[in-house]
C-alpha cells in the first residue's frame, strides 16, 4: 500500500465520524522505483492532504519532504522528487491501520489493507 | 498497433477466485475497442471494483500504461483470495495497482469522493435466490440476487459519489438485469449512457455499459424534481410527492 492510498483511506466503521487518518502500524516497508511524473503530482497535489502526508511518511521513516507545503512548490523538481518518492515509492507491505477513533486494527498483510467489517461494525 | 491486454497463460488463479469467463473477454474488448478515447482522458484515477483474477485491471493498466500519462489504478474486491491472484496476475505482466480487500468501495468513499476518472465493474450480475448474494466463496462472484440486481443498486450509488466531473463508468449487465432501466436510472442522476458492446453467448446475453455524467442530463433531472414540487400547492399534494419521491429512491 502507497501513501497516497492511505491518503485515500477512512475508518468505515458504523457510527466512527473522525476515521481520517488511519495510524499507520509499520511491521515492513518496501520502496520501488516510480519515474517522475510531474503532472500527475501536480494533480494530485490538490486532492492531498499534505500533513498527513508528511506523518504518514515519518513512520514509515522518511523524514525529508518539508513540514509545510503550497502549489508554487510544485515548479522545484526538487520537491517534486520527495512527493514522488513519499506517495508512489514507499510500500507498506506489512502492518497495520488503526481507525483513530476505536483503536480497531485493520491489517495489512503482502501491501494489501484488509478493510472489510465484522458483522457488528456494519 | 494494437494496445496490448493481460494475457491469459499469466492469469494467476485460485480454486475460489472467478476465472475470466466471457463478461471479463466482453468487458476488456469494450475498453479496448474505447482505447484511444480512454488516453486522451488522461485519466488521474482508474478504480476496479470485483477485481477477481485481475485480468480486467491488468488489462486496463497495460492499455493505458504505454504511455507518458500513467495513471493511478485502485482494485477492490471482498474476497481475499481474489486480491492475492489480482496481484500475482499484475506482477507477472509488470504492471502496479493498489488492492484493497474490502466490500465496494467502503473506507475509499470519504476521502475518494469525485476524484476517480475511469471506473470499471464486472459485478456478480446472474439472478439468483437473495441468501446466496456476498456468501462465502466463488458463489459471491456471481451471485446476484433478485434480476441480479443486488449488488449493482449498490455499486451504482458509490460509483455517482466517486466517479470526478469528469467521470467515465464501464459496468456489464445482462439482459436479465435490465441495462435500459438502469440508462434510465441513472439519467436521473445526471448520467447520459451507451451501450458499447453488446454480446450474446450460449448461456446469456452480455452488454456493456458506459456512463458519463453529463451537464444537460443534470439539469434536466433537476428540473424535473423542481417542477413536481412547484405543482403541488396544498399539504397533501406535498405529501404525496414527498412519498412518491420515497418510492422512487427505493
Ligand atoms: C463476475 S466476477 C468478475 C471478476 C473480474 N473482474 C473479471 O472480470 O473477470 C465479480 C467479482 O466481484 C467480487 N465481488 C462480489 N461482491 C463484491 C462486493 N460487494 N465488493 C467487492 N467485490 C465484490 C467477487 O469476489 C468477484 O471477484
Amino acid at each position: 500500500m502507497r501513501l497516497l492510498t492511505h491518503n485515500m483511506l477512512a475508518s468505515n466503521i458504523k457510527g466512527v465520524a473522525n476515521g481520517f487518518p488511519l495510524k499507520i502500524e509499520v511491521g515492513q516497508v518496501v520502496e520501488k522505483h516510480v519515474d517522475l511524473n510531474p503532472e500527475f503530482l501536480k494533480n494530485m497535489f490538490a486532492k492531498l492532504d499534505y500533513k498527513v502526508l508528511v506523518e504518514a511518511s515519518k513512520t514509515m521513516g522518511y523524514a525529508d519532504l518539508p513540514e509545510q507545503a503550497e502549489p508554487s512548490m510544485l515548479e522545484s523538481e526538487d520537491f517534486l522528487r520527495k512527493l514522488n518518492h513519499a506517495l508512489l515509492e514507499l510500500h507498506l507491505e506489512e502492518g497495520a491501520l488503526v481507525c483513530p477513533e476505536t483503536g480497531r486494527k485493520f491489517p495489512v498483510n503482502k501491501g494489501i489493507p484488509n478493510m472489510l467489517l465484522h458483522e457488528d461494525e456494519v | 498497433m494494437p494496445h496490448k491486454i493481460a494475457q491469459i497463460r499469466l492469469i494467476s488463479s485460485h480454486p475460489e477466485v472467478y476465472e475470466p469467463c466471457d463478461d471479463s473477454f466482453a468487458l476488456v474488448d469494450a475498453l479496448q475497442a474505447d482505447c484511444k478515447n480512454l488516453i486522451g482522458h488522461r485519466p488521474n484515477i482508474c478504480l476496479e471494483i470485483g477485481s477477481g483474477s485481475g485480468y480486467v485491471i491488468a488489462s486496463l493498466a497495460l492499455l493505458l500504461g504505454g504511455e507518458a500519462w500513467r495513471p493511478y489504478f485502485l482494485a477492490t474486491d471482498i474476497n481475499p483470495h481474489a486480491l492475492k491472484v489480482t496481484s500475482e496476475t499484475l506482477k507477472a505482466h509488470g504492471v502496479h495497482a493498489e488492492l484493497i480487500n474490502t466490500n465496494i468501495a467502503s473506507g475509499l468513499e470519504a476521502r475518494l469522493a469525485g476524484l476517480v476518472d475511469v471506473m470499471v465493474v464486472n459485478p456478480p450480475y446472474v439472478p439468483t435466490p437473495e441468501e446466496e448474494v456476498g456468501c462465502e466463496g466463488i458463489t459471491s462472484a456471481w451471485a446476484g440476487g433478485e434480476n441480479g440486481r443486488t449488488v449493482i443498486d449498490k455499486i451504482l450509488p458509490v460509483a455517482d459519489k466517486l466517479l470526478s466531473d469528469k467521470g467515465w463508468l464501464y459496468i456489464v449487465t445482462l439482459t436479465a438485469n435490465n441495462p435500459s432501466g438502469l440508462c434510465i436510472e441513472m439519467k436521473k442522476k445526471g448520467y447520459e449512457s451507451r451501450i458499447v458492446l453488446q454480446r450474446s453467448t450460449e448461456e446469456e446475453s452480455l452488454h456493456i455499459i458506459k456512463f458519463w455524467r453529463d451537464p444537460e442530463a443534470l439539469l434536466e433531472a433537476n428540473e424535473a424534481k423542481m417542477s413536481n414540487k412547484a405543482g403541488n400547492g396544498n399539504a397533501i399534494g406535498s405529501l404525496l410527492s414527498q412519498l412518491s419521491h420515497v418510492f422512487m429512491e427505493k
